[in-house]
């Protein structure tokens, strides 16, 4: 117990560490994002995260943003197990002919206002995946999408980023 | 000489024939005639070998009818077995009954490829959902892949189990958590987990078939997302069956470099891994502390190699990118600092008993059972298997840098965790060793396609265990065929067996000791 407290301790605030360049980044996304938030949902801001078809990449860097480093709870950001509390969802992948009914069906139990965000390269156009068979393509041909974030995957800094273009862009409807 | 070659040899007399277009020697390929093709596994098995994969081919542009392949393996051998099946009776004889992970091989060969497996015990689909028609086989040449496939209406036959207080829990495929989606099907009595039922295929987004569309440089962009986690895994292999096909040789350089970034993806894995698992077993300060130390590795690799998971740095003839002196200094002294952060953390999971007391003796995988299964990587090594594709059949520079093999007895979660602390410490040693030899020279070395009628072989060892690529050039070059076994592949099927008598609210525990990847799996 002792060495855990030492080392909490020793941890301490790590966005201190953190190289400048990327910090100043981050605090200005954060404070932007703290009043969207408080204007449209109060100061918090829940989360569904889908995968809907993705090779995993992207989800890595969306579990980066829970990292203490990212730690986008910080700015009232959390995600949620239920698409019945979400405000937003946060969508990967090219939509996979297995994960297209899902996909909707998630969508459908998203109460309003939702905005819908497609994460990485893939949920722009289907990415390197394409449209074929069974990759029918990016987010926007199967539920309508607010924002893209590009990248492959697109850096946690860059999803954030994303987030916050989601609330200023888009009036919830 | 190949044991197993022998084996088949004196077994099959004349009736086994080597085929000279596969590539490498140390991979050879025989054809054998398809009456013949059970008992040759059957002497694999007798053997003490084990299936690695089973893939078809649909070789109507070599004017032939389908390919039925199986590739075995023991220790450091292996031995790809071939035999062929006309367009008008797509039938070959079921392994499942002498290989258990030839179950979902051949499911996945009949649903894909229209290939049946005679005398298999399950008919129903795998990959391919319900609610395809059943006459689709999008590997088969004649199949138009530019279109989504149209639905029907169909239902899945789960497993039941009957009996006074059994309930069923079905879960997914979206999870609760940041994770791939995946359908699992518990019966329970109590808490007790009375079986276990995996159906995957979500992800499935076609990535064999569009292989046979793209230029072999893009295979390696394609290879590298099969699975983010293991992009650079993945790229090598596929990159390494590529070159043995036209006898590219990337300079020492190159080979070194790549396994840098090999034992750096190995590193980040592991310690996201551990600390997932720490957490699932409630002990969140562990994820935090970890998931600090991944973040800083993955910005080192941001900014030495461009990419923080380093994705398309590995290209066939060598690698993309370089590193300069300044960066060897700075990666240096980064494996100083993490030895020395990761080592308190050690101490701390060591010494907690309430973590010990969720992780042992949960989700055990015996030895007998990861022998049967044919499973790989961390999961066969902590139950028991010696098994290290690094080690047994080492590519350079491990020849020159041996890993170490760290191998637990006791199959349970803890072993899972734990033999990837080893291997953190290891790949830590390796990644010294690598840039304090890492020799001058080019990184690149011009590619020029292989030519018509060739096929590579190539095993890697990546951070989840052995990856397989086999890749078969067209008559007129491009790729005809490209098999892609992730360790996933085969690692899935053992979490059921893992679960069985285990509590309900331990699943996440235990699928967290294995994290299997669904789209490595899916394809
Ligand atoms: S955008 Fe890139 S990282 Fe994200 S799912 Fe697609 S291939 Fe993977």
């Amino acid at each position: 117990m002792l060495r855990i407290l030492h080392q909490i301790f020793r941890t301490g605030i790590v966005t201190e560490p953190l190289p400048p360049a990327e910090e100043t980044e981050i605090e200005v996304i954060g404070v932007r994002l703290e009043e969207a938030i408080k204007r449209y949902f109060r100061r918090s801001l829940t989360i569904r995260e889908i995968d809907a078809g993705s090779c995993n990449g992207c989800e890595l860097e969306i579990h980066a943003l829970n990292n203490p480093i990212y730690n986008c709870e910080r700015f009232g950001i959390h995600f949620t197990a239920s698409p019945r509390f979400a405000d937003i969802l946060l969508v990967t992948g090219p939509v996979s002919i297995n994960m297209e009914i899902a996909l909707i069906r998630t969508y459908n139990a998203t109460p309003n206002p939702k905005f819908v965000i497609a994460v990485g390269d893939c949920g722009y156009n289907g990415g390197i995946f394409g449209e074929s068979y069974a990759s029918l393509g990016g987010i926007g041909k199967i539920i309508p999408v607010d924002v893209y974030i590009h990248g492959c995957p697109p850096k946690p800094a860059d999803i954030l980023n994303g987030i916050l273009k989601s609330i200023e862009d888009s009036r919830p409807t | 000489m190949n044991v197993l070659i022998q084996i088949t040899t004196s077994i099959l007399g004349s009736d086994a024939r080597q085929d000279n277009s596969q590539y490498p020697a140390t991979m050879p390929l025989y054809q054998i005639p398809k009456e013949r093709f059970a008992e040759a596994a059957k002497s694999m098995k007798t053997a003490g070998a084990r299936l690695v994969a089973e893939w078809a081919t649909d070789e109507t542009s070599f004017g032939k009818g389908f390919g039925i392949y199986v590739c075995y393996a023991k220790d450091s051998e292996y031995l790809i077995v071939k035999t062929y099946t006309p367009l008008n009776d797509p039938t070959f004889p079921s392994l499942t009954k002498k290989f258990v992970p030839a179950y979902r091989f051949e499911r996945q060969m009949r649903s894909l490829m229209g290939v049946v497996p005679l005398e298999h015990p399950d008919s129903r689909p795998w990959i391919k959902h319900e609610d395809w028609p059943e006459n689709v086989y999008p590997l088969r040449k004649s199949f138009d892949a530019s279109k989504p496939i149209p639905r029907v209406k169909g239902e899945y036959q789960w497993i039941r189990a009957e009996g006074e207080g059994v309930y069923e829990i079905p879960v997914g495929p979206v999870h609760a958590g940041i994770i791939e989606p995946g359908h699992f099907r518990f019966q329970a009595v109590g808490e007790d987990v009375i079986n276990l039922e995996e159906k995957l295929g979500y992800v499935h987004k076609g990535i064999e078939k569009r292989f046979e569309s793209i230029s072999w440089e893009d295979g390696a962009k394609l290879a590298g997302r099969v699975s983010g986690d293991s992009t650079v895994a993945h790229a090598l292999c596929y990159s390494h069956a590529v070159e043995s096909m036209t006898g590219c040789n990337p300079h020492g350089r190159a080979l070194w470099l790549r396994a840098l970034m090999l034992e750096r993806e190995r590193i980040a894995n592991h310690l996201g891994d551990i600390g997932a698992i720490c957490n699932d077993a409630a002990f969140a300060f562990m994820l935090y502390q970890l998931t600090i130390l991944k973040e800083k590795l993955l910005r080192t690799n941001l900014k030495i190699f461009g990419h923080r998971f380093m994705m398309d740095k590995i290209i066939p003839g060598g690698t993309s990118v370089d590193i300069n002196k300044d960066a060897k200094k700075e990666i240096l002294a980064e494996m100083d600092w993490l030895t020395n952060e990761f080592e308190r953390l050690v101490t701390i999971y060591d010494e907690n008993p309430s973590l010990e007391d969720r992780v042992r003796d949960t989700g055990i995988l015996p030895p007998e059972k990861a022998k049967e299964l044919c499973v790989v990587g961390f999961v066969a090594r902590a139950s028991g298997q010696e098994m290290d594709c690094r080690i047994l059949s080492p590519f350079p520079p491990y020849d020159r840098i041996v890993p170490k093999m760290t191998v637990l007895g006791s199959g349970d979660v803890h072993a899972r965790g734990w033999v990837r602390v080893e291997e953190v410490r290891d790949s830590i040693r390796l990644i010294r060793e690598i840039l304090n030899s890492l020799p001058e020279g080019k990184i690149r070395e011009g590619f020029t396609p292989p030519s018509p009628d060739k096929s590579g072989f190539a095993i890697v060892e990546g951070w989840r265990g052995e990856i397989v690529y086999w890749v078969q050039s067209c008559p007129k070059g491009g790729i005809n065929r490209c098999m892609v076994r992730d360790p996933s592949t085969v690692n899935w099927i053992a979490l059921e067996e893992a679960i069985h008598g285990n509590i309900v609210p331990d699943f996440p525990l235990c699928n967290k000791s294995f994290n299997q990847s669904y789209s490595g799996h899916d394809l």
